[in-house]
């Protein structure tokens, strides 16, 4: 049993942590301000060392230079700093944002592009049946041989593959590059237009229903830790859904920290002129 | 054989063995991609069931690759002990589960038993564990192998020390390793997955490990995970290694997709035993995957997990000092979520010890999969109570040149501490020497990876 000497301490108790708690409150509406925290994700990691005391501090600065490893991250007890931990989750975060997150409308449409999808109803079934998401049902083929004329010289599109962030951030320039090139060459372009749930091997059957001389595809690819930005582009000459492998040409890495989308665009244009002078691609390719 | 049940009054059948094997199998979207899984969960079940009634000789008879056709089938079935599995044939699946988890059957009955088993029995049985029964009996199980040290006795937890690099800089190699040594990592091996597969650029990394190994007396193996060709070549020109490393398959279609066959094995570990810097008995290093083969085309309508078991199987034919499951590398049409991994993850390490080998795991996840860090602490947690030899160890489980994550340089010693584990014994010893560990705990040094500089 309580004796009432406790219910009332109990009860002082309470009331007490009550006003505490109000108290508390209070200060938070006092102390809220306008102020931004710092962004955890701007820092170089290669420049910061969190190891307190280290036995050579100079040579310590000088390794780290040499590797983007998390190195020099010091630990309490056993574990990592909460600075660290937060760090790894937001570049884990938003590498997973790229690859779960969906195209936005206005971004196709700052683009031009009209839409299909690959044989995948959504991105689970994207992820986990790659043999899906490099074919097309009847409905999307009709829908794509209206958005397109056949037989161009090159068939560029757009498709989300492992980084719909990818695409957001770098297949509008370029795209607007690889076009541009091929203009000062001369060379005559189809309707671009993008694939959602597209694989690279969908570019295969584009190109069958499609029949252009080059197809070129720019796919957003498969994050890294805090680089969802990344896009590759694929190229093929005649390409089919029988051909090897080994005709596909790539360049990969075009984002800001890489090869910036511009730039890449212009290579491109380059390499798929070659490509049509030589009738060839992949590893026939002489680059 | 009957291939026959019947659940809540409906009748499943299954076409044959491999069928049966297939959909018995937890859900794993490899297995579905592959057009093997159950379509059901009732028919996982149904699967689950008469597997349970299938006898051990039911699978010896029935493996699930045609031994005329396949290396690896002929392996494992040549290196069965006729004498032990006749003693135990007539057991089937439901009975030898209960055989493995009863208080009756010790660690050294287990021991006995595993010579006459094939990889098909050992996958049968683990599709009727529970993740439990799967932690259970394997830490019935303690597979110990001698390279330079002796890993897998009972108490230690061993870390391999991965100081990866995107361009096998030096200088960044060695800042990795050295902060990996500050926290307890490496007793496994030092091993570096390389960028360049040249021989003189992994002989050059060969030569730096032993020296390091050399100059602060750290009592380990090394290796550079090259192709087995690159690595035996190296060796053949001086380069100083301890063991070889190879990615091994459970199909002899999925070898050679990995460019090897077991004679090129054989002379690997003769090569090693002859001219490497290591004591042995024990010189090879293998690694493993659910959905390896299926990726590379060669899984012949047989679902990952037998596939899996059968990689354990031409494994032992070896008997490596080092084997690991790369869990979660292969991304989400093979292994989809956390669930998935966690379950893949303690199946391969009960299916490795069960064979008798000395088995780790790379518990590890990519950035298009749904599971994160806390999954694979999770799986730590969970394998290192199933008695796991050892896991990887990498800056904050960040690996930059592979581009995936795993288990970091600080769960090293939370692991341990939790868990009441030690390092091996030898490098244990050399941790306290160097006052890196006091009393199984970092020490204030600890972390600090400029401690080996002068």
């Amino acid at each position: 049993m309580i004796s009432d000497n406790d219910l009332k301490h109990i009860i002082e108790e309470v009331l007490h942590s009550f006003k505490a708690t109000q108290a508390v409150a209070n200060q938070d509406e006092i102390s809220q301000s306008d102020d931004i925290l710092p962004d955890l994700t701007a820092v170089d990691l290669k420049k910061e060392l969190l190891v307190p005391d280290p036995h050579n501090r100079e040579m310590y600065m000088q390794l780290k230079e040499s590797t983007s490893a998390r190195v020099g991250i010091w630990r309490s007890g056993p574990r990592p700093l909460t600075r660290s931990l937060l760090r790894f989750r937001a570049d884990h975060a938003i590498a997973q944002d790229a690859v779960f997150s969906n195209v936005s409308d206005a971004c196709l449409e700052s683009m031009e592009l009209k839409s299909i999808q690959s044989c995948c109803k959504d991105k689970d079934e994207f992820l986990t049946r790659p043999d899906l998401g490099r074919r097309f049902d009847d409905k999307n083929i009709a829908i794509l041989k209206d958005i397109c004329p056949a037989n161009a010289s090159v068939q560029i599109f757009v498709a989300d593959g492992l980084s719909s962030t990818a695409v957001e951030a770098n297949a509008k320039d370029a795209l607007l590059s690889i076009k541009q090139g091929l203009k000062s060459y001369d060379i005559n372009v189809g309707t671009p237009f993008f694939v959602k749930f597209g694989r690279v091997p969908c570019m295969d059957m584009v190109s069958e229903i499609l029949n252009p001389t080059v197809t070129v595809l720019l796919i957003g690819e498969r994050p890294g830790l805090a680089t969802g930005e990344s896009l590759s582009c694929y190229m093929a000459y005649k390409a089919s859904t029988t051909m090897p492998e080994a005709n596909r040409t790539v360049i990969s890495n075009i984002h800001n920290d890489g090869t910036p989308a511009v730039e890449a665009g212009a290579h491109i244009a380059e390499v798929i002129k070659k490509m049509l002078e030589q009738k060839a691609s992949g590893l026939e390719l002489k680059q | 054989m009957i291939l026959k049940t019947k659940l809540f009054g409906t009748v499943y059948s299954f076409r044959d063995v491999n069928d049966v094997m297939a959909k018995a199998n937890e859900e794993k979207s490899g297995d579905q991609l592959a057009g093997v899984a159950a379509e059901s969960l009732t028919e996982m079940i149904a699967a689950k069931d008469v597997l349970s009634h299938l006898t051990l000789e039911d699978l010896r008879n029935n493996p699930a690759v045609p031994y005329e056709s396949d290396e690896v089938t002929r392996i494992i079935q040549d290196q069965v002990n006729e004498k032990i599995y006749s003693s135990i044939k007539r057991m089937s699946l439901a009975e030898f589960r209960e055989w493995l988890l009863s208080y009756d059957t010790s660690p050294a009955d287990i021991h006995r038993i595993s010579r006459g088993l094939t990889s098909e029995m050992i996958a049968g049985v683990t599709k009727l564990m529970s993740n439990l029964d799967l932690i259970y009996a394997a830490s019935k199980i303690k597979v110990t192998a001698h390279c330079n040290t002796t890993i897998g006795e009972s108490g230690t937890l061993a870390f391999r020390l991965q100081p990866n690099h995107t361009t096998d800089d030096i200088d960044g190699i060695r800042i990795s390793l050295f902060e990996g040594l500050s926290y307890g990592i490496g007793d496994a091996v030092i091993g570096l997955n390389p960028v360049d597969d040249s021989v003189d650029s992994v002989a050059s990394i060969l030569k730096m490990f032993q020296e390091i190994k050399e100059t602060y007396d750290i009592p380990t193996q090394t290796c550079v995970l090259a192709h087995v060709k690159t690595q035996m070549e190296a060796i053949q020109q001086g380069a100083p290694a301890d063991m070889i490393f190879q990615s091994i398959a459970g199909s002899q279609k999925g070898n050679e997709a990995f460019g090897l066959d077991a004679s090129m094995m054989s002379d690997a570990m003769d090569l090693v035993l002859k001219e490497g810097t290591s004591a042995g008995p024990n010189v090879l290093y293998f690694e493993t995957g659910q959905g390896s083969e299926l990726s590379s085309e060669a899984h012949h309508g047989v679902d990952q997990v037998t596939l899996e078991a059968r990689c354990y199987g031409f494994a032992k034919h070896f008997s490596p000092f080092l084997v690991n499951t790369v869990v979660g590398f292969i991304g989400p049409e093979y292994l989809y979520d956390n669930k998935q991994v966690i379950r893949a993850g303690l199946e391969d390490h009960f299916m490795g010890k069960l064979t008798g080998l000395p088995m780790g795991v790379d518990a590890c996840y990519t950035n298009h999969m749904k599971a994160d860090q806390n999954d694979i602490e999770n799986l730590a947690v969970l394998l290192s109570s199933a008695g796991c030899n050892y896991f990887m160890g990498i800056p904050q489980g960040d690996d930059i040149m592979l581009n995936y994550q795993c288990t970091g340089y600080h769960d090293a010693a939370s692991l341990r501490e939790v868990l009441n584990l030690k390092p091996i014994n030898e490098f244990a010893v050399w941790l306290e020497h160097m006052g890196i560990l006091e009393n199984n705990r970092l020490s204030s040094r600890a972390g600090d990876a400029t401690i080996f500089f002068k």
